[in-house]
């Protein structure tokens, strides 16, 4: 029988090792698996490099990992958020590289990674500093960037619902980048909100295929309070 | 200042205004963080305008009664927002690809300045910049069919925003397509600014001394 259903947050996280690439879900705090990154921070894998939209906000969560120097390198479009005081801090001081990607490339990136595209070529970037060392070729007479895919060792995932065999189901905007990183990772971790019987999730209502996910782990917290 | 004792700059909701008149029933749009945002509040919800988010909502409906927030469910710009009937949802991949998919009608950002062969910088105000935050804005702008920028005309110390060539780093080149500015809406054509319109008050020649590109008047009726 399978089951990807685990009991405790250190079976959840176990195995991540020093030096992981870690995909990390959500925008802003919606969608993002908080427990996982507890867990993670728990855990105690080091020289991290985070993908995340992100850059965390305040002093909880991916900001503690980030805060714990566990952190090596970040990839991310937006590390300026509301309060986003331990990345600034970090990157004045120098201790933290930052890759900086439009929020569209590293979508696709990250999409490419799961259905084993190596690179693409978009027009996003072109002509800005963002392209530089990338190759440029014209096509059609409209000029475009090569773009590698960007897979993870791990993806941190949040979901709505979960069945054993790791089908998932995402609430609204907590979709965002979980179910691309739930496929570009080789081992998917997910935290579910609700767990539920196998066939209980509406075929035609799973938005990402229970292939994808390792491992699940039941985090009924409720609504995320802050945006 | 004696150029302008005439005419009185449009407010920022007087420009979001005059921008809402332009959109067509039936566009997809995605309104940038900030001043942008104010557009949707102009299109009344009979017009059927469809905007988007980049974090995977289509079909974006008013900021809800803080009684009725559905804390699932925000905008690009981190804010609740609601959902009308008939929007959807999706992932940011597929957001993204609806984006450089050219499916987009529209894309209205905000600016630091446009130049006349419409290149944008909106992102970072220099090489040095303490941590650079790109978002969608490169994305949006290289990938929606139409790019217009609403933007004060000037900077708080009277330089013009619309010039030859961007000095900040660029966000895309040659993507901008109209301009709304406190003073004046500008075409931009292969042959640079064209003016569409400016506020009651104010001349064309006055306009001119405080813009750093040469501007041209578009022919009537066009």
């Amino acid at each position: 029988m399978i089951n990807k259903i685990v009991q405790t947050m250190a079976d959840a996280v176990a195995g991540i090792r020093d030096g992981a690439v870690v995909l990390l879900g959500g925008f802003g705090n919606i969608g993002q698996p908080h427990a996982l990154l507890d867990g993670l921070i728990e855990q105690g894998a080091k020289d991290l490099t985070v993908v995340s939209n992100n850059a965390g906000v305040g002093r909880t969560g991916l900001a503690r990992l980030l805060d714990l120097g566990r952190v090596r390198k970040i990839v991310c479009s937006y590390p300026r958020t509301a309060d986003p005081v331990v990345f600034e801090e970090l990157y004045r001081a120098g201790r933290i590289e930052l890759e900086i990607v439009p929020q569209g490339t590293m979508a696709e990136r990250i999409r490419a990674a799961g259905a084993g595209i190596p690179a693409f070529y978009t027009a996003t970037a072109v002509g800005t500093k963002l392209a530089a060392g990338k190759e440029e070729r014209e096509i059609n007479g409209r000029k475009y960037l090569l773009e590698e895919s960007l897979p993870g060792d791990v993806a941190l995932v949040e979901a709505w619902e979960a069945d054993r065999w790791g089908n998932l189901t995402y609430r609204s905007s907590g979709q965002n980048f979980n179910p691309i990183m739930a496929t570009a990772a080789q081992l998917t971790i997910v935290q579910a909100q609700h767990v539920v019987d196998l066939g209980a999730l509406d075929p035609e209502k799973v938005m990402t295929p229970g292939i994808y996910v390792n491992r699940v782990v039941h985090v009924p917290y409720g609504d995320p309070m802050v945006p | 200042m004696s150029l302008f004792a005439a005419c009185k700059p449009l407010s920022r909701n007087d420009m979001a205004e005059r921008l809402a008149r332009d959109i067509p029933e039936g566009w997809y749009v995605n309104l940038g963080i900030g001043a942008p945002l104010k557009v949707a509040d102009y299109v009344p919800m009979e017009r059927e305008v469809i905007f988007q988010s980049e974090n995977g909502v289509l079909g974006m409906g008013p900021v809800p009664d803080p009684e009725k927030i559905d804390r699932w469910l925000i905008n690009a710009g981190k804010q609740y927002v609601t959902l009308r009937p008939g929007g959807s949802y999706m992932h940011h991949a597929d957001s993204f690809a609806l984006i450089r998919g050219g499916h987009l009608d529209l894309c209205v950002l905000g600016a630091f300045q446009v130049a006349e062969n419409g290149d944008i910088a909106n992102w970072s105000m220099s090489d040095n910049d303490s941590a650079p935050a790109v978002g969608g804005a490169m994305d949006l702008a290289a990938g929606a069919r139409q790019l217009w920028v609403i933007m004060d005309h000037q900077t708080k110390s009277g330089e013009s925003r619309l010039v030859r060539r961007c000095s900040y780093p660029l966000t895309a080149i040659g993507a901008v397509t109209r301009v709304y500015t406190n003073l004046a809406v500008l075409d931009v054509t292969p042959d640079g600014f064209v003016v569409r319109d400016v506020v009651p008050g104010l001349t064309l020649e006055a306009l001119q001394q405080v813009t750093d590109a040469p501007l041209r008047m578009a022919a009537k009726n066009s």
